[in-house]
């Protein structure tokens, strides 16, 4: 079997993570490249089994639901980190932590004075037709007015390779146990680079996720009782749940684990009696969260938890009504929410983008459906999209009657040409376009940012989606200190 | 520990006891009947009967016969009490709870509902029978070993134990309730020959006929049997044994007053029986059965009112009176 030559690796036409051009590894990506260019196919496959291996032992899974049954799948991972050196990473951390605080002032303000409204920053009807903005949160002050404890941002890297923000997930963002789960399989199969020293460790996560989970406590004196929220079994990111409480030391809950007394004190029920709770981490969406408020017929709420939080008894992190941010029109305005709050100039970029609502924008957006991509305001998950470039005459013809029965809900942003990363298929390296989720973590103190993140990667040859239920799977992503 | 983990450990606990003492009951049966002439009125369908299911068999079945029994007992889903469905119940309380359970179990339990479900495709003949029965209580045997090896004693185990221990003493009373279930004539000079050994299959079905030659050294006789596989202190699937595991392991947990009382009123119940006339008197050994049960049935009510989502119920009860 022939060694990997990295002179034959195809990346023309996008930028790569590894090689700058055939043949040429970035300094950062040549450790890895040196490495692997050591090796031929059959120890390529050797290296790969010794992953399938790792994660079947060690158990990571995610779950897909479907014909009324559940199947745990072992998690798709790729073996060839992704690379990002430092230096331009701690540019990117001071941009995500940016971002993150003006995000959570403007909820806040979007809750009390709405100065941002008032001084014509934001359009009134943005927020009027908002899907996510809970007006049960209204006048609420959560611990340190903080909203959006964690956030996962997914960022990509266009052609000329600079980094675009392209979403911000603020209401109960899922991937950092496969980050954490993806170094842990890599230090195992790839040891030898690891002692090189310069690969930035991530395994601090669930410290912080903790610290700033107690930070958030309403009796700070005492000893904080915290626990993660689950959905239960049958939810996707069950195997997170379960991963993040057992790493944390605390008790993973379900609805029905909680009650809420007549004082609002929440208490989860346990054979010793009831346990006053203090922090909730709750992996459950808002409009689950409290039968008494939200959807009535939730089974996976507790009664009562909203008053809870209101009266200031209890913590939910993410806070209710985060989501407000979380919104793909919103999301066009974060450069100036940014300038409005912060009077600083955005660090990271956000892809350009046309909001259907301005006459202007949607006259272009109609006019170019062929070069665009389309994007619902509320949905996540890549649903009720237009991918125009490769939609047909009539798809798109139908999509423009949908932009103008109701223009608000649309937004448009050209095709970015994502970067790709030499991943493993069959026993070859070949480009694969990936994307990259950081989390970053709001305190009582302080604002932390994952060393890399979640780097996910669409295994299909030309494919842009990466979830791992429609053929993605993900990578290590290292930060590699070059000094 | 959360009360619905709790939960869920308490029920993983009685569902693999559950399966695997069904085995040992069908294997009871099977042992019985292939040493009885075909004047007796034993048959399977006195499986069915004493497992109150006749309802629900009638409802899938024409015939009450050998495969049709067995094939009720083992795979049948639409069958609570069904080994398949005590190990799909086990599973899925396993699920939510194997995080804190040695990795093994699930390994154990989930190759040995895949082959159950395998077995079930192919249908249960009497041929087929033993070696299954025996599959099924090994794997059970594993998991208890697994359990006893590398499980650190803590409240997960205390509930592995209360579950385990009170289905086990509830299960040893049906499978004595086989001897009640009007299986032989009641005519003691039919009975005589076939008296012995009648006991004897149903010691050797709770693995029992070892341990009781070794401390009762006369001749097999039903109530020197009825007072080991009741009243025997040292002999693990004795009723008293369980009731007795019951009360050590009750002792560490908080707020176990009413559920030890109810273990002394079934303790004591046991101790004044009256063995010879439950041994020679089918009637009266099915009702005293029957009691058993009920306490057994109590005292799960017991534990699930205190430490299971009763507890808040009784407790805002009390704080609102």
């Amino acid at each position: 079997m022939s060694k990997i030559q990295w002179s034959e690796y195809a990346c023309d036409g996008f930028y790569d993570e590894l090689l700058a051009r055939p043949g040429e590894p970035h300094p950062a990506a040549s450790m890895l490249c040196d490495y692997l260019s050591e090796l031929g196919g059959r120890e390529l496959a050797e290296l790969k089994n010794a992953a399938e291996v790792a994660i079947q032992v060690m158990g990571i899974t995610f779950t897909v639901y479907s014909e009324g049954s559940m199947i745990d799948r072992a998690w798709p991972f790729d073996i060839v980190p992704r690379i990002i050196p430092l230096d331009e990473w701690q540019k990117t951390e001071a941009g995500l932590k940016q971002r993150v605080q003006a995000l959570n002032l403007f909820i806040d303000d979007l809750y009390h004075d709405q100065r941002i409204i008032k001084d014509k920053i934001l359009p009134a009807e943005v927020l009027a037709q908002s899907v996510n903005f809970r007006k049960q949160c209204v006048g609420i002050n959560p611990p340190n007015n903080i909203w959006a404890h964690i956030c996962g941002s997914d960022i990509v890297r266009d052609k000329d390779g600079t980094l675009y923000v392209l979403e911000d997930n603020l209401r109960v963002p899922s991937g950092v146990s496969y980050m954490l789960e993806n170094r842990n399989v890599t230090k195992r199969i790839l040891p030898e680079l690891f002692q090189t020293g310069r690969i930035q460790p991530v395994d601090d996560y669930t410290g912080q996720l903790y610290d700033m989970l107690v930070s958030m406590s309403p009796r700070p004196g005492d000893d904080p009782q915290v626990v993660v929220m689950t959905p239960g079994i049958y939810n996707s990111a069950y195997f997170e749940h379960s991963y993040l409480a057992q790493q944390m030391g605390v008790e993973l809950v379900e609805g029905t684990d909680l009650v809420v007394d007549d004082d609002d004190v929440v208490h989860m029920l346990t054979v010793d009696g009831l346990k006053r709770v203090d922090v909730i981490y709750r992996r459950v969406d808002d409009l689950f969260l409290d039968p008494e408020v939200f959807n009535p017929e939730s089974a996976l709420g507790v009664p009562g938890l909203m008053r809870a939080w209101r009266n200031g008894k209890v913590a939910l992190v993410n806070a209710p009504g985060a989501g407000v941010a979380d919104d793909k029109v919103v999301y066009a305005f974060v450069p100036e929410i940014i300038r409005y709050y912060l009077s600083e100039e955005p660090l990271l970029a956000n892809v350009p983008s046309y909001l259907c609502m301005r006459d202007d924008d949607r006259k272009y957006v109609l006019d170019n459906l062929d070069k665009l991509v389309v994007k619902p305001a509320n949905e996540s998950g890549g649903y009720g999209m237009l991918v125009g470039p490769h939609a047909t005459k009539k798809e798109r013809a139908a999509f423009a009657e949908l932009i103008k029965a109701n223009p608000r809900n649309y937004m448009a942003q050209p095709t970015l040409n994502l970067s790709t990363t030499p991943t493993l298929i069959e026993d070859r390296l070949e480009p694969r376009h990936v994307d990259l989720r950081p989390f970053i973590l709001s305190g009582k103190n302080s604002t932390e940012v994952t060393t890399g993140g979640l780097t996910r990667v669409a295994l299909n040859k030309g494919s842009l989606v990466v979830n791992s239920s429609q053929g993605g799977g993900s990578k290590d992503t290292w930060i590699v200190d070059l000094k | 520990m959360l009360s619905r983990v709790a939960e869920n450990i308490y029920w993983l606990a009685r569902y693999l006891e559950r399966a695997e003492d069904t085995a040992r009951l069908i294997n009871v049966t099977s042992n019985l009947l292939l040493d009885f002439p075909r004047t007796t009125r034993l048959d399977w369908d006195s499986l069915v009967v004493i497992s109150g299911a006749e309802e629900i068999f009638d409802e899938h079945y024409d015939t009450r016969s050998a495969d049709n029994v067995l094939n009720f007992l083992c795979v049948d889903q639409h069958y609570p009490g069904s080994i398949i469905s005590s190990l799909d119940a086990a599973r899925e309380n396993l699920r939510t709870t194997r995080d804190i359970l040695p990795r093994e179990i699930w390994e154990e339990l989930n190759t040995l509902y895949l082959d159950m479900h395998r077995q079930a495709e192919n249908g249960i003949t009497s041929r087929k029978r033993d070696a299954i029965m025996k599959r099924v209580i090994r794997s059970c045997q594993t998991i208890n070993g697994v359990i006893e090896g590398s499980l650190s004693h803590t409240q997960v185990h205390t509930f592995l134990m209360l579950g385990r221990n009170l289905e086990r003493g509830d299960m040893t009373t049906r499978i004595i309730d086989v001897r009640s279930a009007n299986l032989l004539p009641r005519n003691t000079d039919d009975l005589t020959p076939f008296e012995g050994l009648q006991w004897m299959s149903v010691l050797k079905s709770l693995t029992g006929y070892q341990m009781y030659r070794q401390q009762v050294r006369l001749r097999v006789k039903g109530p020197d049997v009825l007072r080991f596989l009741l009243q025997d202190e040292y002999f693990p699937r004795s009723v008293a044994s369980c009731l007795g595991q019951l009360s050590y392991e009750l002792e560490d947990l908080p707020g176990h007053d009413e559920a030890q009382a109810l273990v002394d009123k079934t303790l004591s119940l046991l101790i004044n029986a009256n063995l010879v006339s439950l041994a020679y008197e089918p009637d009266s050994l099915h009702d005293f059965v029957d009691e058993l049960q009920i306490s057994f049935n109590e005292l799960h009510q017991a534990i699930a009112e205190q430490y299971f989502s009763g507890a808040y119920r009784s407790q805002s009860q009390s704080s609102a009176a």
